[in-house]
C-alpha cells in the first residue's frame, strides 16, 4: 500500500473533523469503526477514504455499542484504531469504554460535543459532555482527555491523543466541539518524522513467561497481540496480574489502584496547558475547546480597561491540573471558567481553589458560543 | 499445521491428563458449571474439532460475552477475550479485521447473542463477516438465576414468567439464515460426535458461521419447568431430536413439546466482508 499516503504533509485549508481524521492516519490509525452521527460524522466520512490507500480497513458498524468494541477487538489484534461520535453516541460508547480501560486498551475515541441532553441539538456547539468523560462509565478509573481550540490543535491533539493511549495504555479521549469540528482553519500538517509517533511497547518475554498484567515501577504492563502465541485471557471482570478473574476485595482493590495509579502518578508527565497573560495575572480565566478562543476576546477586553487578567488554557483537561489550579489559587483573586455548561470543569476550579480564591462561572446551554461582553462583566466581578 | 506440543508419552500414572488438557487453562479448573450442564460437553466436542482441523492453534482467538457461556472463553488455552454483554461479535469483527490470520471463534449463550446482541449478530451475518460464532441455546438467563429470555418457549416458566413466557422465541438457526449467515447447524449436547464434526468443518471455512448448541439447564430452566435432571433432558433429546440435514430453519421451532430438528441447514459459500474489501478496495488503490 502506498504509505506515502499516510501522512499529508504540507499546508492545508481543513475543516475540524477533516483535520481530526488526518491526525488519526499521521498516528498510524489502520483501524476505524463507526456510526454516522452530526456533527462528527464528517471524521468516518474521510476516514472512509483515507484508511484503505494505506491498507487499513474503515468499518460502519451498526451503532455505537459495536462501534467502541470494535476498536477494542482491533487494537488486540495489533493494530492503532479509532472512533468517532457526538451526542447520545457518547452516552452509548460508555459501556465499552469502561471495558477498554479494564481491558488496559490502547484506542482513541473522538467526541464532536453538540448541545444535549438527549437529541439536543445536533448541528450546535456545546461542551456538557466534560463530567461524562470524566465519569461516563460505571466504577472508579482515572481517564485521559485532549481539548483542541482549532483545526490545526484538533490534528495535533489526535496524534497525542494515540500517543497518550500507547503509553499509559487507557482509551484517550479527544473532546472537541462542534465549533472547532465544523470550522475550516489553514492546517500544516508536519513531516511524518517531525511528528513523534509513539509506537505499541509489545513485551520482550517469551510466551510463558508473560502475564498480561504485570507491570513494572512506571505502573504500565507491556502489551501483546492476538495470534503471536502468548495464549492470554484478559476479561472485564476484576482480574489479577495474569488476566484471570479474581472476585474478592483483595484483588479489586489492586486491580482499581492499578487503573488509577497509572494515570494519577504520571499525571504531572501527561498534563499540558497553555498560560496565557499569566504573570500579572489576578483573575484567571480557565477555559478549553471554542469558548477558550472566545474568552481571549473577553480577557483582552478586560486588558483594556486596565484589569489584570491572564488565562490557563486547558489542553489536557483529564487528569485535572489540581496542583496547578492550587499554585494559582494561593496568590490570585480569582478564577472565571468559561466553558459550554453550567458548571462542569468550574466544579474542578472550585474543587481545587479550595476557598482561598474566588470561582466564578460563565455558563452557557450550548448552541452558540459566548458573547465576549458577557465574559467581561464576569471579569469584572471576579475583579472586583 | 498444528504446531502445539504433543502431550508427552512417558507419564507417571499419579500425572496422568487428558490428552487434550493443553488446550484448556487447567490452573482455572474446577469450571464454575453446574453438574449436568451441557457446557462442558460441547467445550469438550470444541477442542476435539480444533485439533482434528489441523489449524495452528496459536492462530485461533475465541470471544466471548457475558452468562454461564460467557465463561469459554476464560477456560481455553487460547488466545480468548472476556468482554462485555452482548458485544462479543463486534469485538470480534475488530479483532479479526486487524489480523487477518486469525481464525475468530465466537462462543456465547443465547441471552448474550440474540438478546442484548442481537443486533451485532443479525448486523455481522448481513456483512458476512469472519468469524464463526457457537450459541449455547439453553432457554434462559442461567447466572442470574433463570429468567425468561428470547428462546424461552411460549409456556415455559422461568422466574420472570411465573405465569408461563408468552413471547414467541426466536428461531437462532432461521434468525442466522434470514440475515446471512453461511453456515447455520444445530445439535444438542447430547450429538457429540455431531456437533463436534460440524464444528470441524465449519472452523476452516470463511464467513459467519453459527451453530446452536440445545443444551440442558438442570439448575434454573428444568427445575423451573419440572423437566427433571440433566440426563433426563439428554433422555428427552434422544427421544425428540429428529436429524433433518437441509431442511428450512423456517420449520425448526422449539416448543416445550414438539421434535428438536438438527442437522446442517445452511453450508453456502459466498464473498466475505474482507473479500469485497480486498478486491473492490485495496486491489483498486494499488495493494
Amino acid at each position: 500500500m502506498a504509505e506515502d499516503r499516510r501522512v499529508l504533509t504540507g499546508e492545508h485549508f481543513l475543516s475540524g473533523d477533516h483535520a481530526c481524521a488526518e491526525g488519526g492516519m499521521a498516528a498510524g490509525c489502520m483501524f476505524f469503526g463507526g456510526y454516522p452521527i452530526t456533527p462528527s460524522t464528517e471524521i468516518a466520512e474521510r476516514m472512509s477514504e483515507r484508511l484503505p490507500e494505506v491498507g487499513g480497513i474503515f468499518i460502519q458498524m451498526e451503532d455505537e455499542l459495536a462501534s467502541m468494541n470494535s476498536i477494542l477487538g482491533a487494537s488486540w489484534g495489533g493494530w492503532k484504531s479509532m472512533t468517532c461520535t457526538s451526542g447520545p453516541g457518547f452516552s452509548l460508547m460508555m459501556e465499552n469504554l469502561g471495558l477498554g480501560v479494564v481491558l488496559e486498551t490502547p484506542t482513541v475515541l473522538v467526541n464532536i460535543q453538540r448541545g444535549g441532553p438527549s437529541t439536543g441539538l445536533p448541528t450546535l456547539s456545546g461542551q456538557a459532555d466534560m463530567m461524562q468523560a470524566k465519569w461516563g462509565s460505571h466504577g472508579d478509573y482515572e481517564i485521559i482527555a485532549v481539548a483542541p481550540n482549532s483545526p490545526q490543535e484538533i490534528f495535533d491533539f489526535t496524534v497525542k491523543a494515540f500517543n497518550l493511549s500507547e503509553l499509559y495504555r487507557v482509551p484517550v479521549l479527544v473532546m472537541s466541539d462542534e465549533s472547532v469540528g465544523h470550522m475550516t482553519e489553514k492546517v500544516v500538517i508536519p513531516p511524518a518524522d517531525k511528528l513523534g509517533v509513539v509506537s505499541r511497547r509489545f513485551t520482550k518475554k517469551k510466551p510463558g513467561e508473560y502475564l498480561p498484567y504485570e507491570f513494572g515501577e512506571d505502573e504500565i504492563p507491556d502489551m501483546v497481540k492476538a495470534g503471536d502465541g502468548y495464549r492470554i485471557h484478559v476479561t472485564g471482570l476484576t482480574h489479577d496480574k495474569r488476566g484471570y478473574p479474581v472476585i474478592d476485595a483483595e484483588t479489586q482493590d489492586w486491580m482499581v489502584r492499578h487503573l488509577i495509579n497509572k494515570i494519577q502518578k504520571n499525571k504531572r508527565k501527561i498534563i499540558e496547558v497553555e498560560e496565557i497573560n499569566m504573570d500579572d495575572a489576578e483573575v484567571v480565566i480557565v477555559s478549553y475547546g471554542i469558548s477558550s478562543r472566545v474568552a481571549h476576546r473577553g480577557m483582552d477586553l478586560a486588558r483594556e480597561q486596565g484589569i489584570k487578567v491572564g488565562m490557563l488554557r486547558l489542553i489536557v483537561v483529564w487528569p485535572f491540573c489540581d496542583y496547578i489550579i492550587r499554585e494559582l489559587a494561593e496568590k490570585v483573586k480569582a478564577f472565571v471558567t468559561v466553558e459550554l455548561n453550567f458548571g462542569q470543569i468550574a466544579l474542578e476550579v472550585e474543587r481545587c481553589a479550595g476557598g482561598k480564591a474566588g470561582c466564578y462561572l460563565v455558563p452557557h446551554a450550548g448552541g452558540d458560543v459566548h458573547n465576549p461582553e458577557d465574559i467581561l462583566e464576569v471579569i469584572k466581578e471576579a475583579a472586583k | 499445521m498444528n504446531k502445539t506440543a504433543t502431550p508427552t508419552a512417558t507419564v507417571s500414572t499419579d500425572k496422568l491428563q487428558h490428552p487434550m488438557s493443553d488446550l484448556l487453562r487447567m490452573d482455572r479448573m474446577p469450571h464454575i458449571w453446574c453438574s449436568s450442564c451441557g457446557l462442558g460437553t460441547g467445550l469438550t466436542c470444541f477442542i476435539m474439532a480444533l485439533r482434528e482441523s489441523g489449524i495452528d492453534e496459536n492462530d485461533v482467538a475465541v470471544v466471548s460475552g457475558i452468562g454461564c457461556t460467557g465463561r469459554v472463553a476464560g477456560y481455553l488455552n487460547l488466545d480468548s477475550f472476556h468482554t462485555t454483554h452482548g458485544r462479543a461479535i463486534p469485538f470480534a469483527t475488530g479483532l479479526a479485521l486487524a489480523n487477518p490470520k486469525l481464525r475468530v471463534v465466537v462462543y456465547s449463550g443465547d441471552g448474550d447473542i440474540v438478546a442484548i446482541g442481537g443486533n451485532h449478530f443479525i448486523h455481522s451475518a448481513r456483512r458476512n463477516m469472519d468469524i464463526m460464532v457457537i450459541v449455547v441455546n439453553n432457554f434462559t438467563y442461567g447466572m442470574t438465576g433463570g429468567q425468561a429470555g428470547p428462546t424461552t418457549p411460549v409456556t415455559a416458566k422461568a422466574t420472570t414468567a411465573p405465569y408461563g413466557c408468552f413471547e414467541y422465541p426466536f428461531n437462532v438457526p432461521y434468525l442466522a439464515m434470514a440475515a446471512g449467515a453461511s453456515y447455520v447447524a444445530r445439535w444438542t449436547s447430547l450429538h457429540m460426535r455431531r456437533l463436534k464434526n460440524s464444528m470441524a468443518e465449519a472452523l476452516p471455512k470463511r464467513g459467519f458461521r453459527v451453530i446452536e448448541i440445545i443444551c440442558p439447564c438442570p439448575t434454573a430452566f428444568a427445575r423451573k419447568n419440572r423437566l427433571g435432571t440433566g440426563l433426563d433432558l439428554l433422555k428427552f433429546y434422544h427421544d425428540n431430536s429428529i436429524i433433518k440435514h437441509g431442511a428450512d430453519p423456517k420449520e425448526a421451532d422449539i416448543g416445550m413439546s414438539n421434535k428438536i430438528i438438527c442437522g446442517k441447514f445452511v453450508d453456502e459459500e459466498r464473498p466475505t466482508f474482507r473479500d469485497f474489501l480486498t478486491q473492490n478496495v485495496h486491489e483498486k488503490l494499488g495493494g
